[in-house]
């Protein structure tokens, strides 16, 4: 049997990658899949408490994150294309500016 | 009892292998491919935590609409000028591994610390993780925070339209 802190240390390596790309990365793009990364880190995490406990509710938990991930992932898919389009680049370094 | 250790290790591995992809790649579209490896991985590791539809979903929504998504943009905004995108500075890259670094620090001392309090996993239901047992909770625990979240996949459907439409 796998113990819990195996699957909790694995969420944790996941998450950390996934905050060095948000911190690391300037193409817009990638900071958003690894934004994605942290979203599934954090779901491992629920699904790793759901098994131990025995409780279906974290299941229902890692649903909900998983439709919040794809709206999320829609929205800022469209503000990319939104820079991209006026400022021709997404760089995230360069949008710095709230109104120009 | 070996045969699990064997499995989760295989998928931890390559999940994590993956996740590293996205972040060396200098590639979009490579640091995509890797990110959908790193979905089905994580998929298998949901399966052996006994959470089937997760998983189910996990590889039809993730690595299927939202990926799909991401390379949809990549090849619409055709970024060829990759090595125009300068590296940030080094005092920034500095800070963000010293942050990554600190993270990761507490991450692993509150899990070695909560894992000496933690007892073997339990023997589970037959019907645990099941789409049964789950929509049955979804349907009555989280019957307002299920509706909640069809509104925000509405919201999030116009806002995009909004957002991303040159003139409406």
């Amino acid at each position: 049997m796998v113990p819990l802190t195996w699957y909790l240390y694995l969420g944790a390596i996941l998450f950390t990658i996934g905050l060095a790309g948000v911190l690391l990365k300037r193409n817009a793009l990638i900071v958003m899949m690894s934004v994605e990364l942290m979203l599934n880190a954090a779901n491992l995490t629920f699904l790793a408490f759901a098994r131990q406990f025995g409780n279906v509710s974290g299941h229902a938990v890692a649903f909900f994150v998983i439709a919040v991930a794809a709206a999320e992932a829609s929205v800022g898919l469209a503000i990319i294309i939104a820079i991209y389009r006026t400022r021709g680049g997404i760089n995230v370094d360069e949008v710095r500016a709230l109104r120009e | 009892m070996t045969g699990e250790i064997f499995v989760f290790g295989l998928f931890a591995t390559l999940a994590v292998v993956a996740a590293g992809g996205v972040l060396v790649s200098r590639n979009s579209v490579y640091a995509a491919m890797n990110l959908v490896a790193a979905f089905f991985f994580l998929a298998g590791i949901y399966v052996l935590l006994v959470a089937h539809l997760i998983a189910f979903m996990q590889i039809l929504v993730y690595a299927g609409a939202v990926m799909v998504l991401f390379l949809f943009v990549i090849m619409l905004l055709s970024i060829g000028d990759e090595h125009l995108v300068k590296e940030r500075t080094k005092a920034m890259q500095l800070v963000g591994v010293l942050g990554a670094v600190g993270l990761a620090a507490v991450l692993g001392t509150a899990i070695t610390e909560a894992g000496e309090r933690t007892a073997e996993m339990p023997a589970l239901p037959a019907t645990f993780g099941t789409v049964k047992a789950v929509g049955n909770v979804l349907f009555t625990d989280y019957l307002l925070p299920f509706e909640a979240t069809s509104l925000l996949l509405l919201v999030a459907i116009v806002g995009a339209v909004v957002v991303a439409k040159e003139r409406i």
